[in-house]
């Protein structure tokens, strides 16, 4: 199963709350996760650039964490 | 807010007079990985972690305050009724100069507790995280402290302590699963 790097949660809204509420609030939960013992043989990337880049050699590992104004955050 | 009921959790029975017992056992009471520590540490998390474990870290925190007050009975009896001299003996001159027998919030080495020894990185892995981490340390600290007493009764208490750390990592385990599941998507079998 594929699984998703963020997760969303609907906090508490007070009715007397002073500030504009958040409705849906993101958090993380990058793939080490959901890895378990890394099995071998992992498909990595193509090139040793794309992987210095990335900061992993495999792509199962990577997670792409985008500012908090792409993140689906909704107030 | 709290309703206090005016009883320990678990009773501390103390047989022997060992004022040095209660050095090491200052550890729990101001220490890193102290009760204090994690009931202060559990009930500031919770105002920003999702709602789901928002009453686990309440319930636990609010524990860890009984198990405070048990390490205190601790303390207390063991060093209530000793001599000056007796304290010299067991190393804790340094305390007695500072604080006569009243207790005080430092480790075993006499530091002084500090916000430093907790975070709340607000980030609901990171936290729920580092409270199965702490739960982990303080049930060792009980263990290496069984390990220099000799007092039957007191290890009783400690080993009381020292299962309740056991229960309260498997409920953070818990809660990170929680966390971690795919609430939002919708799952095949």
């Amino acid at each position: 199963m594929e699984h998703t790097y963020t997760k969303y949660y609907y906090p508490y809204i007070s009715p007397l709350d002073p500030c504009k509420p958040i409705i849906k609030k993101s958090y993380s939960t990058p793939p080490n996760l959901y890895l378990g013992f890394q099995p071998p043989n992992l498909p990595q990337y193509n090139t040793a650039k794309e992987a210095l880049y990335k900061g992993t050699l495999w792509p199962a590992l990577y997670d792409n964490y985008k500012k908090y104004s792409l993140r689906g955050d909704e107030s | 807010m709290w309703y206090y009921e005016k009883k320990l959790q678990y009773p501390v029975k103390v047989r022997e007079c060992n004022p040095r017992l209660a050095k090491y056992l200052i550890e729990q009471y101001g220490g890193a990985d102290g009760e204090l520590s994690a009931a202060l540490r559990y009930l500031n998390q919770r105002y920003t972690i999702p709602g789901k474990v928002v009453g686990l870290l309440n319930d636990i925190g609010t524990e860890e305050f009984a198990h405070l007050e048990m390490i205190a009975t601790m303390i207390y009896k063991l060093t209530k009724d000793a001599t000056p001299e007796q304290l010299e003996q067991a190393g804790l001159a340094p305390h007695y100069v500072n604080h006569d027998s009243a207790l005080f919030y430092h480790n075993s080495a006499g530091n002084p507790w500090t916000a430093e020894y907790i975070q709340a990185k607000g980030d609901p892995i990171a936290d729920i995280y580092e409270d199965i981490a702490a739960e982990e340390k303080a049930r060792a600290t009980y263990q290496w402290i069984i390990n220099v007493s000799d007092d039957p009764e007191l290890n009783d208490s400690l080993k009381f302590l020292r299962e309740r750390e056991i229960v309260h990592s498997q409920r953070f385990r818990e809660a990170a699963q929680i966390l971690i599941e795919e609430r939002d998507k919708k799952i095949f079998f």
